[in-house]
């Protein structure tokens, strides 16, 4: 179950150029980059929506395109579903007919447990008799969710699902996409310009820049690549998993496990012995020679400089700790009065950990 | 009715409204074509269709009347046709005022269903297309559906312009009494009667009446229309 992709296309000054795989393992590939770098063009190739000057998408072994040969696929005919930004459900029918829009069509049809099953994980049974218009943001974009869900997709496509929606409302939506991911096998390509949002739902990243490739990998990785986030108007910050070591219920904290060492953050709702997600943002790792004493911050690691990169008054330093990687965001005074280099070590000290994402194993 | 009307005045307006429904339902079919055609499509002679689509708006209804009494009279090749093969005729039948009545008002139907359809998201097409849906099937799926409102506005308006059709039925199928007298071939009577005035008084009463009713059953459907696309 792989989708390739290789497509170019030439729009006024802006050129398309990029080739990548996504949905064979794993399935959850992020197409991430900021507005304008080709995203919604590279979606609508795929499903249909529009035709590339040349390129080729071929999905499990069927040609989809193929500008060389003349194939072109009419969208009705792909099985890709792609949940739109602004959902598109049809505004005259109820929830129930836009999900089952697909499924009437889709060939082989899912069973009715398939149904209850989608309608079940996305929470849409109070939902069912109204209209799109008396529906919020968030349950429109469950809708739209559930409506590719069920017209048997052999990939989902999903064109920045949360984009348009405000903080509570993304807040809202994450668990049923985390529930999503983790309970179908659909292989999804999850476009978003929101690293947080990546960090939860994808397992890999392909990184595009102005209609080209830049970086393409597992998320841990890319992730900590000081060369494609410096400078691109985007903020590093390292994707890392850990394990849960134990509650402090004291506290109300969770000791997690990050490469032999410990982390401190708020009590985390899951058992001990899984392991989580966590996000660390450049700027929110100082960096210190010696071990510092008596701050508030909980979370001081030993690492290695592994990279610097300078980018006007900032310096990026990407750190190593065992195997996982940590990139801090400092000024370049700072690092020219540390005199860091590369192999030097030091000390992160972390001032904030997003936990959150897919449980792991 | 029988009280306020006399027989002759009440025949009038049970024939104006059938000529009316009969002209824009038999319409109905072709002007979703014809708006669909122009909404929809680029095909050369696009503009040309616009335009004879338009005509019947600035061609003297007189003008048209005529035009139909030489193309579908007895003796004319096409009504001669018609007449020998079909069994239709259309010269002094109410029928023919139906025709009058539905070439008349076909640009009023065009219009709406044409603005209700060039209103139509063009994301929802796209979102149909992915989920399976073919040509036909999202045109009654999604689009004639989403047309609604402008059906409903576009007969509604049609009906009413029906009901005030004057010239092109009295020159193409005359004034009949019981066959082509419809409401205001009836008025245009009454004035030609002596003592006709209070007949005309009673039927332009009757006609302002019917405006004022179409006005508000407008009203109510485009509401309803609108409430069921989901606007």
């Amino acid at each position: 179950m792989s989708t390739l992709v290789s497509l170019q296309h030439r729009l006024g000054a802006f050129r398309l150029d990029a080739a990548f795989e996504f949905g064979g393992a794993p399935r959850v590939t992020a197409l991430f980059g900021p507005s304008g770098a080709g995203k919604s063009t590279i979606i609508g190739a795929i499903a249909g929506l529009f035709r590339p000057d040349s390129g080729r998408i071929d999905i499990d072994g069927e040609t989809l395109l193929d500008t060389e040969r003349g194939i072109f696929k009419p969208p009705r005919t792909r099985r890709i579903g792609v949940v739109f930004q602004d959902t598109r459900l049809f505004p005259h029918m109820n929830v129930r007919a836009n999900l089952l829009y697909g499924w009437h069509r889709a060939a082989p049809r899912p069973s009715g447990k398939t149904i209850d099953r989608v309608i079940a994980l996305l929470g849409l049974n109070p939902l069912l008799e109204r209209k799109p218009r008396t529906l919020s943001g968030g349950e429109r974009s469950r809708v739209a969710l559930g409506r590719a869900l069920l017209m048997s997709p052999r990939a989902l496509l999903l064109d920045e699902p949360l984009a348009s929606l405000d903080a509570a409302r993304k807040a809202e939506i994450l668990p049923y996409l985390e529930r999503l991911v983790r309970e179908t096998e659909i292989p999804m390509l999850y476009v978003s310009h929101s690293l947080d949002e990546v960090a939860r739902l994808a397992d890999r990243m392909v990184v595009l820049h102005e209609g080209r490739v830049a970086g393409d990998g597992p998320l841990f990785e890319i992730t900590a690549r000081l060369d494609l986030f410096s400078g691109a108007h985007l903020l590093p910050g390292a994707v890392l998993e850990a394990k849960i070591a134990c509650h402090d219920e004291l506290h109300g904290l969770t000791e997690l496990l990050l490469a032999g060492e410990t982390l401190v953050v708020p009590r985390v709702n899951r058992a001990a012995g899984n392991k989580v997600r966590i996000r660390i943002d450049a700027d929110d790792v100082m960096l210190a020679l010696q071990r510092p004493e008596g701050v508030s911050a909980n979370n001081i690691i030993p690492a290695t400089v592994a990279a610097i990169r300078e980018d006007g008054a900032n310096a990026d330093v990407q750190l190593r700790l065992e195997d996982a990687h940590l990139v801090a965001r400092i000024t370049r005074r700072s690092r020219e009065r540390l005199a860091l280099r590369p192999g030097l070590s030091v000390f992160a000290v972390i001032k904030s950990v997003t936990v959150g994402g897919r449980e792991q194993g | 009715m029988e009280g306020v009307l006399s027989a002759a005045e009440f025949q009038a307006l049970a024939l104006s409204l059938r000529v009316a429904l009969v002209a824009v339902l038999a319409d109905l079919p072709f002007a979703f074509l014809a708006a669909l055609a122009l909404a929809r499509c680029n095909f050369r002679g696009k503009t040309l269709l616009d335009g004879v689509i338009h005509l019947p708006l600035v061609l003297p209804p007189v003008a048209l009347g005529y035009l139909l009494l030489v193309s579908f009279g007895t003796r004319a090749p096409l009504g001669a046709f018609l007449l020998q093969n079909l069994g239709i005729r259309f010269v002094f039948s109410w029928t023919g005022a139906a025709l009058a009545s539905a070439i008349l008002t076909f640009p009023f139907q065009v219009r709406a269903i044409r603005l209700s359809l060039e209103s139509q998201d063009a994301g929802l097409t796209e979102a149909a297309q992915t989920l399976g849906a073919g040509t036909l099937d999202r045109l009654f799926s999604l689009h004639l559906p989403l047309a609604a409102p402008g059906i409903i506005a576009g007969l509604i308006t049609a009906f009413a312009a029906c009901l005030g059709e004057f010239g092109a039925i009295i020159t193409f199928v005359s004034n009949i009494p019981g066959e082509t007298r419809t409401i205001p071939l009836a008025i245009y009577t009454a004035i030609q009667t002596p003592n006709g005035e209070a007949a005309a008084a009673r039927l332009a009463s009757l006609s302002i009446l019917l405006a004022l009713g179409g006005l508000v059953l407008a009203d109510v459907a485009a509401r309803r229309a609108r409430a069921f696309t989901g606007r």
